[in-house]
């Protein structure tokens, strides 16, 4: 299968690129489109990404391994990122740590077996007063507790849809 | 996210009539154009294009305005450094990466007030000769980047951006950019880095970015508050905005509060008040009536402050100084009695490691061997040799590299062990940790 981006994100692609004086510029913006529509940036993607804005694959690799919010490989559908910087680790987010790998079965950086959840630990989210924070994929949840976290872990697996941006379990 | 609650009356906290940018924080449709209209929003425009843009330039110098994103240099010197004749186009870049550990005062602009920075994006542009600006947002902030966004697009359909601007003859093109998860763009040549396409790799200066940033032409940085802080200065005059404050520190300022208090929050104070004021009026105090044991006063890279220099520091730029440590992003972050401060070096120490972008030696290397020697202290495998080595290695990590993020890595360390040598030296004396938090990481 040859790597290319669907009708609508060329068009998105070509009016990203209309924003930027040169090229290069557009390359975060460029995988954030790539990693929306492929899931996860593969050789052959960045590849496809090298061409499009014309630089060499070896510079897109360096950029997807240097920024970590790229995933270079399948994180699950719900990637749950836990902060565990210095308010959230104050406020528990180690016990959150500890119930996601108990629960799931899963250590740092590993994906359930079916392809449901992964476990990424990640620094401050800038949500300290609500700590302790878990953002899952784009939403933040948070004021967690263990318990908060065990029924959140729930509905996400029943496919209960959360509530928007932002989900303040308080 | 508690915004400004107001229930309690006291002398530290600001009625909202004098908020320069919570006045109305709490209106439901702020986000949106004609909230934000409706309550007097780009207003300033109209004044700012009858100026000439020198005049702008003088009255933010007068204004005192110094850069909130943790540095605090003056704005109008640092606007006043960009060569205006170059024949080069001038870019402003809006600093929105907010990722100092202890920091959120930017994210609750963004996403309450986003036509506040769109409006002080116009008048510094205007000011410092500029066509085309990139607000840089950190990637985490997902929600908050839809918000702008969208007040972008209302911005250009209402005619505030664009060619022309309300007839004033001044172009602004403003484009929002993502990052994707790295601490070092915040700092302002790893920004530049990062938005040329390359890794955030920070950057030698001189050049300094006013000189020569952005794809090689003069460039301005500024914090996301700072910008938001123009529009009002150039309303209501340099004079009115110093009346806030005292001394080098003037203005009002988002202090965003975390840890063991009872309202964590985002607040904003005038410059200058009691450190323990503020925490007891704005933040309700500590919580579950644990005691104090240390702060944070200024995100994670500024060196803590004990009980009883809480008690007498003031927020504002000199009285941090005197205390060695700094105001730097307004990150506050109260300490219980209830924490092992080894156990939350650790974590600080591993952030800047992990954060470290890697060109520098000292920082590199300086940043993975902090962290080991905290958690070999933590685990009571260490001996007062290997505490020396650890105020050597963060000694050595001080003024050596390109940018201050090794810098920032070493002085809370440094901090850390002046402020509270009692609590190393019991892990040492005990042979672990006599709170039973270090060495039992989840990780
Ligand atoms: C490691 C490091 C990280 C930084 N992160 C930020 C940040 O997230 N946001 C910010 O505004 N400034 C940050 N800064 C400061 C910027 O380099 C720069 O001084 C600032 O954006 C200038 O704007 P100001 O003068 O308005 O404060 C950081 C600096 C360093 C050394
Ligand atoms: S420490 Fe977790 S959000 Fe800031």
């Amino acid at each position: 299968m040859t790597i290319c981006f669907n009708p609508q994100n060329k068009l998105r692609f070509e009016n990203t690129l209309a924003k930027y004086e040169i090229k290069a510029s557009a390359l975060l913006p460029t995988l954030w489109l790539a990693q929306e529509q492929f899931e996860f940036l593969t050789p052959e993607v960045m590849d496809y990404v090298a061409q499009l804005l014309e630089m060499p694959p070896a510079h897109v690799y360096e950029a997807v391994t240097f920024y970590i919010m790229y995933k270079k490989r399948d994180m699950g559908k719900f990637c749950l990122q836990v902060c565990n910087n210095i308010t959230c680790s104050m406020m528990g987010s180690e016990d959150l740590i500890r119930l996601i790998k108990k629960e799931l079965h899963i250590g740092l950086n590993e994906v359930t077996e079916d392809k449901m959840f992964s476990l990424v630990p990640v620094q401050c989210l800038g949500s300290c007063d609500t700590a302790p924070v878990v953002q899952v994929n784009d939403d933040y949840c948070e004021n967690l507790n263990p318990e908060k976290l065990r029924e959140l872990i729930i509905k996400l697996r029943a496919g209960i849809v959360l509530e928007g941006p932002g989900i303040p379990c308080q | 996210m508690p915004i400004d609650s107001d229930s309690i009356s006291s002398s530290v906290i600001l009625p909202d009539e004098k908020k320069i940018f919570f006045k109305h924080i709490r209106k439901e449709n702020l986000h949106t154009l004609s909230g934000y209209e409706s309550v007097g929003g780009y207003s300033s425009l109209k004044k700012a294009f009858a100026m000439p843009p020198d005049q702008i330039i003088d009255e933010v110098k007068k204004s005192a305005l110094r850069g909130r994103g943790g540095a605090g240099f003056p704005t109008g010197s640092k606007w006043g450094f960009v060569p205006f004749d170059s024949g080069k186009p001038i870019y402003l870049l809006c600093n929105a990466d907010e990722s100092e550990p202890g920091t959120f005062k930017d994210r609750v602009i963004l996403e309450k007030n986003p036509h506040s920075l769109i409006e002080g994006i116009i008048v510094s542009s205007f000011a410092v000769r500029c066509h085309k600006s990139y607000i840089y947002i950190r990637g985490e902030y997902v929600h908050a980047g839809k918000i702008v966004e969208k007040a972008i697009a209302e911005a250009y359909a209402k005619g505030y951006l664009g060619k022309n601007i309300l007839g004033s003859g001044h172009d602004l093109e403003v484009v929002l950019h993502r990052g994707a998860g790295a601490y070092i763009c915040g700092e302002e040549t790893g920004l530049i880095s990062s938005l040329e396409g390359k890794k955030g790799y920070p950057k030698l200066k001189p050049p300094f970015p006013a000189i020569s940033g952005f794809l090689g032409c003069p460039t301005v940085v500024n914090n996301v508050e700072t910008l938001c802080a123009v529009p009002w200065i150039i309303e209501n005059g340099a004079e009115a905005y110093t009346q806030y404050g005292k001394g080098q520190s003037k203005g009002t300022k988002l202090f965003s509060i975390s840890g063991w208090v009872k309202t964590p929050g985002t607040y904003e104070v005038e410059m200058g008040i009691s450190l323990k004021a503020f925490i007891d009026e704005c933040a309700g105090g500590m919580k579950n009536g644990a005691k104090l044991k240390a702060v944070i006063p200024g995100g994670s890279s500024t060196p803590p402050l004990t009980a009883s220099e809480v008690d007498v520091a003031c927020l504002d730029y000199e009285s941090m100084l005197k205390f060695g440590t700094f105001l730097g992003s307004g990150g506050v972050i109260v300490v219980s009695e209830h924490q092992c401060l080894l156990k939350l070096l650790e974590h600080l120490a591993e952030f800047y490691w992990d954060e470290s972008c890697g060109q520098c030696t000292p920082c590199r290397e300086g940043t993975g061997w902090l962290y080991k020697m905290i958690k070999k202290i933590g685990r009571g495998e260490a001996t007062s040799a290997d505490l020396e080595s650890l105020k050597k290695t963060a000694k050595s990590m001080m003024g050596t590299t390109i940018c201050a993020l090794s810098d920032a890595a070493a002085m809370p360390v440094l901090g850390f062990i002046n402020k509270f040598p009692e609590e190393f030296q019991a892990h040492l004396d005990q042979k672990g940790c006599p709170m039973k938090q270090c060495g039992g990481s989840a990780h």
